[in-house]
């Protein structure tokens, strides 16, 4: 579905991205790695939101490098950013509108509020008005509503309650079925593993490796080694 | 306290009134205004109440672009005499008489049609800037237009500006009535009003709140940011188009100094007056500006207008840098005694 060919990113003089290469098909996978290793700069580059300064980035037939951010999601990819970025002055509501707008397909803004019954019940209110699960509920769903072929979610879990990070991945799984490729960004081992049965690591702007995500679970070395931690808590 | 200071905003940034009572209010102050010109002198219908609208017309068009798009433009007032001025080179009567012989009900489409395009043209320009510099470029362009027109004989009579205007017969009656004058720009500022309340709800209006608040994200959801913004100042140009013809109209004609720097600055002091939250604002905005224009001179000094109007606008920015609007809304607020903006209470 989506492949990225030899991908560089430069901010000034810093090399972030460095070549990376990355497919992606039906099945979801999650990029990990620690912070500042360029996870969030190959979302932004994938979407257009920062110019790529070498590779290729391929879409179901399409070549994507080098378009604004809009012609990327009318190709059909949608972006959940890190950090939600809600609009401020948007209801609920009206943030739903504003992504459905001429989109179509099996995700509408009823069944959002089927899968998400406390959005339903806060329609009515501001994106700042909201706790941080329902700002990454709305975020989702402005990205879902789109209807894309493929979902990209930049740390969906970063500062949820667990009960709420439950909830999310319970959400997440039930994607797939649906047809919407996914690669999910993530820190949370346990988030990315219950997701994807794939997982690539990402090292200093590298796919170091790629490899099952049981294997990786089961392997504390590569834990430590890649992500600095392990299962068994802070190394 | 502290958690509601995130969602109450003031200033530009604030965002737009959507209280349930909108509507009813609005509809409310329009049966007012129907009936008002049954009970106060002529005088007060046309020179405070009428002006009143048609100032609030173009006042309105600045706080739709930075209510709902975060754009200053100082554009509008040059924008609502390019209107005017279409319209006053066209008719037949107008002193002097430049091309002429066009019939209203072709020359108001025609102004209009000018307005917007210029608005488009404003918009295309400015499109890459925000905050001072938008305000910069606006400016220039305001000035520029003004002083071309100014000293353009051939097409606008320069300094002289176009006289006997006279405006449109409706229903067979004179433009110059007093009633005629008022109720059309009552129905033209209450239709424009409903279509600005009716705007920032599409998807187009909240693709421009969006762009305010975050470009790139509105931009990652699949809009074309820039286009939506020169369509905005496209719209924005239909509105005050409206209220340049409508001035032309009462004025009975068209001067370079209707639109000059004077009159770009008294637009943007309504607008600020009135508060940058609710299109509503520019109306009230108007009102009380017209009110001291009108009475300044009895109060204090003719000479002094512009003291007197400079203080009440240090005074109502100073206590309230949202307007008039922003008090309402404290005072409102204070008599409910319910936050308007609840915390998240859910757990995160």
């Amino acid at each position: 579905m989506l492949q990225v060919n030899g991908l560089d990113v430069h901010y000034g003089q810093a090399h972030v991205l460095q070549g990376v290469t990355l497919a992606i098909g039906e099945r979801p996978l999650a990029v990990i790695g620690r912070n500042g290793m360029g996870k969030t700069t190959l979302c932004q580059a994938i979407m257009g939101m920062v110019a790529a300064s070498g590779g290729e980035i391929a879409f179901g037939g399409a070549q994507l490098r080098g378009l604004p951010p809009n012609r990327v999601a009318r190709h059909g990819i949608a972006l959940v950013p890190q950090g939600r970025r809600t609009f401020p002055s948007l209801t609920v509501q009206e943030h739903l509108v504003l992504a459905s707008s001429g989109a179509r397909g099996s995700w509408t803004i009823e069944r959002i509020y089927e899968t998400f019954p406390r959005l339903a019940e806060r329609r009515r209110n501001g994106g700042t008005q909201l706790s941080g699960g329902e700002q990454q509920m709305l975020a989702i769903s402005r990205a879902l509503l789109a209807n894309p072929r493929l979902v990209i979610m930049d740390e969906p879990s970063e500062g949820l309650a667990p009960v709420i990070v439950d909830h999310l991945v319970e959400v997440l799984r039930r994607l797939p079925g649906e047809g919407m490729g996914l690669l999910l960004v993530e820190q949370n081992l346990g988030v990315a593993t219950d997701v994807c049965e794939e997982v690539a690591i990402m090292v200093n702007g590298r796919i170091a490796t790629r490899m099952p995500s049981a294997e990786l679970l089961a392997d504390e070395v590569a834990q430590r080694r890649f992500l600095g931690v392990s299962s068994g808590g802070h190394h | 306290m502290s958690e509601r200071t995130g969602a109450v905003r003031t200033g530009l940034a604030a965002r737009g009134v959507r209280s349930a009572w909108v509507l009813p209010a609005s509809l409310a102050l329009l049966a007012v205004l129907l009936v008002l010109p049954a009970v106060i002198p002529p005088f007060f219908t046309a020179n405070i109440l009428g002006r009143a609208i048609v100032f609030g017309i173009i006042a309105m068009s600045m706080t739709f672009l930075a209510t709902y798009g975060g754009f200053v433009s100082l554009a509008q007032m040059m924008v609502a005499g390019i209107a005017g001025y279409t319209v006053a080179v066209l008719v037949p009567g107008a002193v002097p008489s430049i091309v002429g012989g066009v019939p209203y009900a072709v020359a108001i489409p025609l102004g209009l049609l000018a307005a917007t395009a210029m608005g488009l043209l404003v918009g295309a320009i400015a499109v890459r800037t925000q905050g001072i510099y938008l305000l910069m470029i606006t400016l220039a362009l305001a000035v520029g237009v003004h002083l071309f027109i100014q000293t353009n004989i051939a097409w606008f009579n320069g300094y002289e500006g176009i006289r006997n205007v006279v405006g449109p017969e409706i229903l067979g009656l004179p433009f110059r009535n007093t009633y005629v004058f008022y109720y059309t720009a009552l129905v033209v500022a209450a239709v424009l009003y409903a279509m600005v309340l009716y705007v920032v709800r599409t998807p187009f209006g909240l693709a421009l709140q969006g762009i305010r608040d975050n470009v790139r994200r509105v931009n990652a959801l699949g809009y074309h940011a820039a286009l939506h913004r020169i369509a905005a100042f496209g719209i924005a140009g239909f509105i005050a188009g409206w209220g340049g013809l409508l001035a032309t109209f009462y004025n009975i004609g068209i001067s370079p100094g209707t639109i000059g720097l004077g009159a770009t600055v008294n637009i943007l002091v309504m607008a600020v007056i009135g508060g940058l939250g609710h299109p509503i604002g520019a109306f009230i905005g108007a009102l009380i500006f017209v009110v001291f224009d009108t009475f300044a001179a009895d109060l204090y000094d003719r000479d002094r207008f512009n003291t007197l109007i400079g203080a009440i606008f240090l005074a109502i920015v100073l206590v309230s840098p949202d307007g008039v609007l922003g008090i309402a809304r404290r005072l409102g607020r204070l008599l409910q005694r319910r936050p308007a903006a609840q915390p998240a209470e859910a757990p995160r």
